[in-house]
This record gives C-alpha cells, sequence and structure tokens, in this order.
C-alpha cells in the first residue's frame, strides 16, 4: 500500500487532527455520566432546583461543544479524503500515461477505467470513514479495558482474553474476504467492458439482431458478479454477529466468575455492574466498527487493485538524447528489425532492412495484414522491436527521449481519432504554440480548410470526431500532424477515405513542405512519386525500388499497380 | 424530491417481498433478543445480594437464558445479513441488467448524442453505490426503527410525562436531518456529474493513447484531467462534509433531548412522582432511544447519495425506447425497396431528406455517390432503422418498414459498415455473430474474404480473442473480418458502406468478385468510391451536404450536366 499511503501523507495534519477531534467528542461524552451522578447524588437529596437548572445548563453546554467539536472533525476527514482522493487519481492518470501501448493492450482498458473510477471511490469512502472512526474505537475498547483493570485485576482478565479473540476474529475476517472483494470488483471490469462495447459497436450489434445474446450474456456475467458479491458478503458479514457472540459470552463469564467472587466477600455488587457496563460498552463501539470493518474491506481490496496499476511500470523506457544529429544524412534507418505483438505469436515483420535519406519520401504498399502499419509504429516507437535496430537520423529510437522523439517523427493514425472539443482545441493539442496562419496553413494543405471554414474553426467536434465523416476526420489528422510540426511525417492510410482528387491535392501540398516522408497506401497513385517504395509481403520486404524499378521487377507489385491502373484508365474513357 | 426514485426502487424490492419479509423478521427478533440481554443481565446481577448470600441458581438460570439468547442474537443477526446482503445485491443486478438492456433499445439519436463514458458510469458506478446505499438502509433502518418502538414502550411504562417530553423533542433531529439533506442534495448531484465527466475523459484519453504518445498530448490530458478532477474533488468534499453534519446535528439535538429528560425527570422525582431508580432508567432509555435516531439520519445521508445515483440510473432507464411494432416477417428472395415522400433530419428544423421518391425494383442496384462528408450514411440509417423517418414511408417488398419486425428487417440485411467494430470474442465468434455457421463454413468465408491467411497467422488462429480497443489488428484487417461476416451468409438485401475503403486494392479486386457474384439478383446499396460499381448501378443517389440533390442512371446524370457530371469528372476522371 505504499504509494497510495504516500498520498494521504500530504493530509498528516488533517488525518491526525480528525481523530483527534473525534476523540474530544466520545471524552465530551463521557462527561455526560459525571453530570447525571451529580443530579442524582447532589441536587435531588437537597431538593436544589438552581443546581439541577446548573447541571442542565452544562448538560446543554456539552451538547454545543460536541456539535462545534465534531464538525470540525467531519470537515478534516471530509477533507483529507477528498484531496487524497484527487491527488490519487492525478497520480494514477498520469502513471497510466506514461503506459506504452503494448501495456495497455496487456492490461485492458476497461480495468484500467474502472481502477480509476470505481475503485478509487470505494478507497475514498474507505479513508474518509477509517478517519471518523478508526481512533475512537480502539480508545474505547482499550480504555473499555484499562478502566476494568481499576476495577478489578482478576476480573479484567476476562477482557484481556476477550480483545485479542475480536481482534483475532476481524483479522482473519478480513484477510478472508480481501482477496474476495477483489475478485468482485475483476467481475465489474468485466461488466464495464461488456457495457463499453455495447455501446460503441451498437450499430453492428443491432445488424446481427445480437440484442438478445448481449443481454443474456451480461446478465450471465452480471449474475456471477451477483455470486462473488454475496460469497464475499457471506464471510465479512459474520464479523458483527461473531464480535457480539464473543462480548456476550464475556459478559456471562463477567457476572458467574463476579458471583463466585462476591459470594466470597472480595468483589462488590457495584464492581459487577461497573465491569458490566465497560463490557457492554465495547460491544456498542464494535457494531459501529462493524459496518466500517465492511468499508475497510472493500476499500482494501480496490486498494490493492489501484497499487497493482502504480506498481506496473511503463515497459518503455525513453533515452535521454533529446537533439538530432544535423550532420547525419540517413533519416530513417532499419536494421534486420523483426517484431511480433507478443512472445509467443508469429513475427508481424521479419527481417526488415531499409534506409531512407532526409528529405527523401518512402512509400510502402502491400497486402492488407502485411505489415504496414506496424512498420509505421515501429519508426515512431510505438512498439519496441523484437530484434534488429530502427535508427532515427543516425541513432537508434531507443536513445531518444521518447517525447523528443514524438515532436520530430509525427505518426498520423489510420484510424484517426479527434478529441471532444473544437477544432482549433484539437489542433492546439498537437501543437500549444501554434498560432491561426499554422493552423490554416495546415488545414489548407490538408485540403480542410473549406468545410472547416465552412463551420467555423471553433465548431464543436464530438468525441473521437464522430459528428465527422471518415474523410473529413482524416483530413483533420493529417492537418493536426501537420501543426505538431516534426522533420518525419508519417501518413499511415491517412488518404484511404479520400477521393482521388483531395488525395493527389494533399500530396502535392505535402510536397512543398520540408519533410521526410513515409506514406502508406493502398494506391499506387499516392506512391507513384516515392524516391523509394517498398513493397510488403507477409511481413517481409518482398521488393524495394522506384516506382519503375518495381513495375519492371516485381510481379506482385506490376499486379497492384495494374488493377488499379486498368480501372484508372477505364475512368479516362 | 426523492418520491419517485423511492418508488421506483420499491418496485424492484417488490420482486424480493420473502426475503424483505424474512429480513423484517429476523430484524425484530434480534433487536427483541439484543435489548433482553441487558435486561437479564440486570436479572443476573441482582442475584449476587452480598458475600455467602449469592443465589447460585438463579444466577446459573439466568447464564443459560443469556446463553441462549446469545445465541439467538448471533443467528438472527447473520441471517440478517445474508438476507440484506441478497436483497441489495440482487436488485442491484436487476436494475444493472435493465440498465444494459436499455443500451440495446434506444435510438441511435440518443446514442449518438450523449458521451458513452457517462452511460457507462452510471451503469457501472452509479448502481455500484445505489446498492451499498440499501445495503445500509436496509441493514439499519428497520432495527433502528424497532429498536425506537420497543424503548417507547419501556418509556412510558416508566413515566407518563418523561415519554412525552422525550417523544416531542426528538423530531427536531429528523427536521435538522432534512434541513441538511436538502442542501447536500445539489453536491451529490454534482459529485456524481464530476464522476461521469472523469470516466468519459479517462476513457476518451486511454482509448486515444496511440494519439496521446504520437502528439506528446500527456501533459494537455493531465490538465484537463486536473481541472475536472479539481472540481469533483471540491464537489466531493462538499457533498461528504455536509453530508457527514447531519449526524453530529442530530446527535446534538438528542443531547438537548436527553437535557430536557434530566431536567423533566428531576423536578418529577422533586415531586415525588418518580424515584431515583426511575430517572436513571428512564434516562438511560432516553438515550438508547435517540441512539437510533443518529443511525437513521446517518443513513439517510448514505441513501441520499444512493438516490441520486439511483435518479441517474433510472433517468437512463427512462429514455425513450425504440418500439418494434413491426409483426410482418420479410419473405426470403429478392426484395423492392421504395421511398415514399421520405423527410429525414439529425436535428429538428434542419431538414436534410426532403420528400424524397424512389422505387427500386427486385434485384436492382443503387449506388450512393457524393463528395467526402455528403452524408452517404444516412440512407443506411434509414434503411436499417438506425434512425426513424420524420415524414413519408420506406416500403421494403411492398411492406411499410414501421410494420416489419426489427430482427426480421435487419436479418434481411447483409451489411459491411463503415466502422468494422470488432467484439470481444473470438475471430470465430467474430464472423459468426451469434448465428450458426459450422468451423468449415467459417473458414470458407474467411476465405472468400481474403482474410484466411492472416487469421492463421494468429497466436490461436480462429480461437484467438479479439478486442476492439487492442492494436493487433489494422483497420484493414478489421474491415476484413467484417466483410467475412457479411459472406458468410447470403442475405436478401445488402448494404456496403465502403466495405474495402481500408483494403489494398489487390485484394479488394479479389473480394470484389466475390461481392458481385453475391450481388447478383439481390437489391443492393453501395456507397461507391469505385468507378465500376457506379458506372453499372441501376439508380445512383448523388448526394450533397446530407441532401440527395440528384438520383438516376450513369449516362442520363451525366447527360444532365449537374452536380454528378461535375463530382464524376473530378473524383474519377482525372487520375493520371
Amino acid at each position: 500500500m505504499g504509494t497510495l499511503a504516500s498520498f494521504l501523507r500530504k493530509y498528516t495534519r488533517e488525518c491526525i487532527l480528525a481523530p483527534l477531534f473525534k476523540l474530544f467528542e466520545a471524552l465530551l461524552e463521557l462527561f455526560v455520566p459525571l453530570v447525571v451522578a451529580s443530579i442524582v447524588d447532589d441536587a435531588i437529596p437537597q431538593g436544589d432546583r438552581g443546581l439541577i437548572m446548573q447541571m442542565v445548563l452544562i448538560l446543554f453546554a456539552l451538547a454545543a461543544a460536541g456539535l462545534i467539536v465534531s464538525f470540525t472533525a467531519q470537515y478534516f476527514s471530509a477533507k483529507a479524503a477528498a484531496c487524497f482522493a484527487r491527488d490519487a487519481k492525478k497520480a494514477l492518470f498520469a502513471h497510466i500515461q506514461t503506459f506504452s501501448l503494448a501495456d495497455c493492450d496487456r492490461t485492458g482498458l476497461a480495468t484500467l477505467i474502472n481502477r480509476m473510477t470505481g475503485d478509487m471511490n470505494q478507497v475514498q469512502s474507505g479513508v474518509n470513514m477509517t478517519l471518523r472512526l478508526l481512533l475512537r474505537s480502539p480508545f474505547v475498547v482499550f480504555g473499555a479495558a484499562l478502566m476494568a483493570f481499576t476495577v478489578d485485576v482478576r476480573a479484567a482478565l476476562i477482557f484481556v482474553v476477550a480483545i485479542p479473540l475480536l481482534s483475532l476474529i476481524v483479522y482473519v475476517l478480513l484477510r478472508i474476504s480481501v482477496p474476495r472483494f477483489r475478485t468482485v470488483q475483476s467481475h465489474s471490469d468485466g461488466l464495464l467492458a461488456q457495457t463499453r462495447e455495447n455501446y460503441k459497436g451498437a450499430r453492428v450489434i443491432r445488424a446481427f439482431s445480437l440484442q438478445d445474446r448481449e443481454v443474456a450474456s451480461f446478465t450471465k456475467a452480471n449474475g456471477k458478479l451477483l455470486t462473488s458479491q454475496l460469497r464475499a458478503g457471506r464471510i465479512s458479514v459474520l464479523t458483527n454477529p461473531m464480535t457480539s457472540f464473543v462480548v456476550n459470552t464475556a459478559i456471562i463469564a463477567i457476572i458467574y466468575y463476579g458471583g463466585l467472587r462476591v459470594d466470597t466477600g472480595t468483589l462488590s455488587q457495584g464492581s459487577v455492574v461497573a465491569l458490566f457496563n465497560y463490557m457492554s460498552q465495547i460491544l456498542v463501539e464494535l457494531i459501529k466498527l462493524a459496518s466500517l470493518i465492511q468499508t475497510i474491506t472493500k476499500a482494501l481490496a480496490s486498494a490493492r487493485r489501484v497499487e497493482a496499476v502504480f506498481d506496473s511500470t511503463s515497459s518503455m523506457a525513453g533515452g535521454s538524447v533529446s537533439e538530432i544529429d544535423d550532420s547525419c544524412d540517413t533519416a530513417i534507418e532499419f536494421r534486420n528489425v523483426s517484431f511480433s505483438y507478443n512472445d509467443s505469436s508469429e513475427n508481424v515483420l521479419t527481417d526488415i532492412s531499409f534506409s531512407l535519406r532526409k528529405g527523401q519520401t518512402l512509400g510502402i504498399i502491400g497486402a492488407t495484414g502485411s505489415g504496414k502499419s506496424t512498420l509505421a509504429a515501429l519508426i515512431a516507437r510505438l512498439y519496441d522491436v523484437k530484434s534488429g535496430e530502427v535508427d532515427i537520423f543516425g541513432r537508434d529510437v531507443r536513445d531518444y527521449s521518447l517525447s523528443f522523439l514524438h515532436s520530430n517523427v509525427t505518426l498520423a493514425l489510420q484510424k484517426a481519432r479527434l478529441f471532444k472539443g473544437t477544432i482549433r482545441e484539437n489542433m492546439l493539442l498537437a501543437n500549444p504554440d501554434a498560432g491561426q496562419e499554422d493552423i490554416m496553413a495546415a488545414l489548407k494543405d490538408a485540403c480542410a480548410y473549406d468545410f472547416v471554414m465552412q463551420k467555423g474553426l471553433d465548431s464543436p467536434v464530438e468525441a473521437g470526431g464522430r459528428n465527422f465523416s471518415g474523410g473529413q476526420r482524416q483530413r483533420l489528422s493529417i492537418a493536426r500532424s501537420l501543426v505538431h510540426g516534426g522533420r518525419i511525417l508519417i501518413l499511415d492510410d491517412s488518404f484511404s477515405a479520400l477521393d482521388y482528387m483531395t488525395d493527389s491535392a494533399v500530396r502535392t501540398a505535402l510536397a512543398k513542405r520540408d519533410l521526410t516522408k513515409v506514406i502508406i497506401s493502398q494506391r499506387t497513385s499516392s506512391i507513384l512519386n516515392a524516391d523509394k517504395i517498398i513493397l510488403l509481403e507477409n511481413g517481409c520486404i518482398s521488393a524495394m525500388g522506384t516506382h519503375e524499378e518495381l513495375l519492371a521487377t516485381s510481379s506482385i507489385y506490376q499486379d497492384i499497380y495494374y488493377t488499379q491502373f486498368e480501372k484508372e484508365e477505364k475512368a479516362d474513357v | 424530491m426523492y418520491k419517485q426514485t423511492i418508488k421506483r426502487c420499491l418496485s424492484y424490492l417488490s420482486n424480493y417481498r420473502l426475503e424483505f419479509f424474512l429480513s423484517v423478521m429476523m430484524a425484530f427478533i434480534y433487536v427483541i433478543a439484543s435489548l433482553y440481554i441487558p435486561l437479564l443481565a440486570g436479572r443476573a446481577i441482582d442475584s449476587l445480594i452480598g458475600p455467602g448470600s449469592v443465589d447460585f441458581v438463579s444466577l446459573s438460570a439466568d447464564a443459560v437464558r443469556i446463553f441462549i439468547t446469545a445465541i439467538v442474537c448471533f443467528v438472527s443477526q447473520y441471517v440478517l445479513s445474508r438476507l440484506n446482503n441478497r436483497m441489495t445485491y440482487r436488485i442491484a443486478r436487476d436494475v444493472r441488467n435493465d440498465a444494459f438492456r436499455k443500451i440495446e433499445v434506444l435510438p441511435f439519436s440518443y446514442l449518438d448524442s450523449n458521451r458513452q463514458g457517462d452511460i457507462v458510469s452510471r451503469i457501472i458506478n452509479d448502481v455500484e453505490q445505489l446498492s451499498d446505499g440499501l445495503l445500509l438502509g436496509f441493514s439499519q433502518f428497520f432495527s433502528a426503527s424497532l429498536t425506537i418502538i420497543v424503548t417507547i414502550y419501556y418509556l412510558f411504562s416508566l413515566d407518563f410525562i418523561i415519554a412525552l417530553v422525550v417523544i416531542l423533542v426528538s423530531p427536531l433531529s429528523f427536521l435538522v436531518a432534512k434541513f441538511i439533506a436538502s442542501r447536500t442534495h445539489r453536491f451529490f448531484k454534482s459529485t456524481a456529474q464530476m464522476r461521469s465527466l472523469q470516466t468519459d475523459l479517462t476513457d476518451e484519453f486511454i482509448t486515444s493513447s496511440p494519439e496521446v504518445i504520437c502528439y506528446n498530448l500527456q501533459s494537455a490530458c493531465q490538465d484537463k484531467f486536473n481541472s475536472v478532477n479539481e472540481k469533483w474533488a471540491d464537489s466531493s468534499l462538499k457533498g461528504t462534509f455536509y453530508s457527514s453534519l447531519v449526524n453530529p446535528a442530530t446527535r446534538a439535538v438528542n443531547s438537548i433531548v436527553y437535557a430536557c429528560a434530566a431536567l423533566c425527570g428531576s423536578f418529577l422525582v422533586l415531586a415525588g412522582r418518580l424515584t431515583v431508580g426511575g430517572l436513571v432508567s428512564a434516562l438511560s432509555y432516553a438515550n438508547q432511544y435517540t441512539k437510533p435516531f443518529n443511525e437513521i439520519t446517518g443513513v439517510v445521508t448514505e441513501l441520499q447519495n444512493a438516490l441520486v445515483c439511483a435518479s441517474r440510473v433510472f433517468a437512463l432507464l427512462d429514455e425513450k425506447e425504440i418500439v418494434d411494432e413491426g409483426k410482418e416477417e420479410l419473405p426470403e428472395g429478392a426484395l423492392s425497396v421504395e421511398f415514399r415522400g421520405v423527410c429525414f433530419s439529425y436535428t429538428p428544423g434542419q431538414n436534410l431528406i426532403r420528400n424524397f421518391s424512389l422505387k427500386i425494383g427486385k434485384g436492382q442496384h443503387v449506388a450512393i455517390a457524393g463528395p467526402t462528408g455528403a452524408g452517404k450514411s444516412t440512407i443506411i440509417n434509414l434503411l436499417m432503422r438506425y434512425y426513424e423517418i420524420d415524414e413519408g414511408d420506406i416500403l421494403i417488398d411492398g411492406i411499410s418498414i414501421k410494420d416489419i419486425k426489427l430482427s426480421s428487417l435487419r436479418r434481411s440485411f447483409g451489411s459491411v459498415l463503415q466502422d468494422s467494430f470488432i467484439k470481444s470474442a473470438s475471430v470465430k465468434d467474430n464472423i459468426t455473430m451469434g448465428r450458426d455457421f459450422s468451423d468449415e463454413e467459417v473458414i470458407e468465408a474467411c476465405k472468400k474474404a481474403h482474410v484466411h491467411n492472416m487469421i492463421m497467422r494468429l497466436e490461436d488462429g480462429y480461437d484467438t480473442v479479439l478486442d476492439d480497443d487492442e492494436g493487433l489488428l489494422s483497420a484493414g484487417e478489421r474491415q476484413l473480418i467484417a466483410i467475412a461476416r457479411c459472406m458468410i451468409d447470403l442475405p436478401d438485401l445488402l448494404i456496403l458502406d465502403e466495405a474495402t475503403s481500408n483494403i489494398d486494392t489487390r485484394t479488394e479486386g479479389l473480394i470484389q468478385d466475390s461481392f458481385n457474384r453475391m450481388m447478383e439478383g439481390r437489391t443492393s446499396f453501395v456507397v461507391a468510391h469505385r468507378l465500376s460499381t457506379i458506372r453499372n448501378a441501376d439508380v445512383i443517389l448523388v448526394m450533397k451536404d446530407g441532401n440527395i440533390v440528384e438520383a438516376g442512371k450513369h449516362d442520363e446524370l451525366l447527360k444532365k450536366n449537374g452536380f454528378y457530371s461535375e463530382l464524376y469528372r473530378s473524383q474519377f476522371a482525372s487520375v493520371s
């Protein structure tokens, strides 16, 4: 629990003051019997009405003081809990952001989201409740035991047996139920994942009339959650009955043992009454504690899950280099690069070697699934190579600091996702220093200027950019990558939803910019003018060269070209 | 303020009447037993008269009684808690099932205009909070109320006046609780809202992690998150603090009750109406009597939070559903489609499609053309009845689309949609999509879609579990899977919405052959970016800015020299 606890340390003051004021409150409550005693013992026998009034006024004063003290306690505990949760969430979010894509794939998005929200809620209320009751309950329990010793040492031994037994019960039950509550949370992850999926895939799910099936499978998973909740609950609800039973048994012991001692004249009846009262006080406090323990159990289970996220560090460490060797003429170089998404699966790329000079354009073409996007991802170091080396400006990508690398290698992704906000915000996100002219120029070059201007630069973008068509999203994504800047621009099939005219217009505009470009495309027309074209086939380089060279040597390239060229010829009729 | 919400919660409870009844009974037994123990203990202590005169017979008898009562206490409390767990967790399950089912029946006008994270937060987090609140309510509310009733009985048996004083003053604590609660409500509400906004942001940023990494957006995302986080922490702090005032406030009221009882009791003693012992008992009962009030008001704030969350879930449940009033089943075989005076708009007042009419014969091919962003998918939204038309009618095989069972309508369409959604399930399940096909048929379809080799390269072949969020598949590969999904079955109507936009042209050419064979004799709608599809289409719908501006055959439209011919020239004719 190291990391989470460290967030609480910042609120040490609150964490001490809250229980302390709670303690004050308990102390104030202890005065009440004394006041009543003085009414009964002094005021009433003397018939002193003035004294009665005085004592009652003291009772009122105690009530008022208790109110103020506990308000203060509640404030400190609420503050500590809320601020702790805020800091922890902030750090958790920052930590998740250091994860590489491989880390995210491995962990799963749903569980990350759930840990950030659901689990953190549980931890927060755990902290809040703990601060309110944690100090008070042991104080009352041990205080009562201590008082028992002042009454009678031998009888107090019953307390010495009962209290460790009570602690043991609480501890054992906690040990059993915490893992069970963790299972509950992981079932809840599953439900979250399915809910997200059904929201996202609603069109396809309905197209195949899968609603009933989905509902059935959700119901099943939900049923499993229920079973796990009941399984966890079965143990944790034992706390209260078991501790009460122990206390009640102790009460019997006190009375019976007291009876023996009273009979021999070594203990008074009044002392037995006092011992009984102290044991009863413990009981009342334990009942309060029981509901706290439920909350704590859940909170601990959730805290462990949050800790697990903090504990898993990014599998990708950035280097320290943050400058580019301008004398190096080679922009990109792959040396015998092989890659697979996980160790056990087959290679997605095998033994890729090529180099590209500064300012040149590389075209990558190949069948769907031949590894084009993976190659692009490796240049931007979204994933690390399995073997071999990727060099950017003469240096291994792993030597550069990640943020420096990404500000110099810009990847416009195949499935362009825009952020909720406005178009301007989306552009500025990519480069906060971009001026109006930069944005306008980028929009123009990406052929997005016209439709953006129709709506305005400040028109809203919905989450994922779903209020734009695929082609518009792609153009906005290209514009965004231009605003971002950088020396190497990788366009991962960024023209697929554009018509040929727009495609060619964008490329012409891009040619005017001083960039080393990697263009991945299905269309030969998009890469025709590239300085070098790589034809990928099942993760290997099948052919490499200029358009003319490939056309002359590679039968697959010919195939690709002529299927499209034929089509284009027809169009010219 | 919460009446409706409470009613809804109770209606969920009505399925568990037996548990509820048992729970109340158990609470009753538990309260009686737990209040009986002090009484027995008192009696037992009375047996300890003094040295040499302890009545061991009655002491032993009372000890045994206490032990038996303690066992009754243990059993009843455990059963009570188990029952309460069962009720609340089941109610939460029921609410969650209903909320999830809702996603499947909400119109796209709702789904498309709401935030995913918000809905997810309602179904996961809010239901969780609701069940926490209910659990607390059940476990404390009844036992507390019963304790009050039992102590009132004892109080009256002691003295009439003192009982009245206690009863009259204590409702004050409810007033105080209500006063604070009504002010806390908005903080609970804003906390829940902020929480769902946070879920939404986390969802958006984590889903977009490739963008975040590529564009160094970490600090920008963090800033955005922080600002929501601050707001959330602020309202959470206020909500927790104000709601936690209820308990001390009612406790203060209780202390006042206690003081009043002491005052009144003392004077009664002086007046000779009450003994000192009676006063001590009365005061201890006054004390006991007020404790459950504390618990109840404490629970009230928890319940309040639960109710705020519940009302968010119920608001989702109350959203208007799609009504599937259709009863007609579409026959098998080629079907005709007719648009009759169709009007449609996504937002009221902004008419997109106005009074559009068109007859499409059996087996005819419709191409939908238009520049990027012209709203070509709108027609598909209407045909699949993802959106309801505002006016007019769409007739399929002469039957109004509203009279056709939704499942029958959608079964008749084979579709490859623009966004190739991948379920988190095995490759095989992603292709059968719940339909009954053998492994051979799946492989056959994948071969036709030219995705078989790619699948065989995956870790577990056809059993590899895919995930929509994962980076394992490229857009093209996803699209191929969507195509295999469509090709495995021969539907009567075919919709291809830029079905091959992410696929390399060589594969596309091969797939197109399969599509062409599929389309033979079937009515089809193709959002086209290929010239050949357009030229061979029986009707071309030309769209611009969301409207259908022209409709006709290729040659007719060219002759018209309108938008289509302009589009045709710019889009297809000048690639060289």
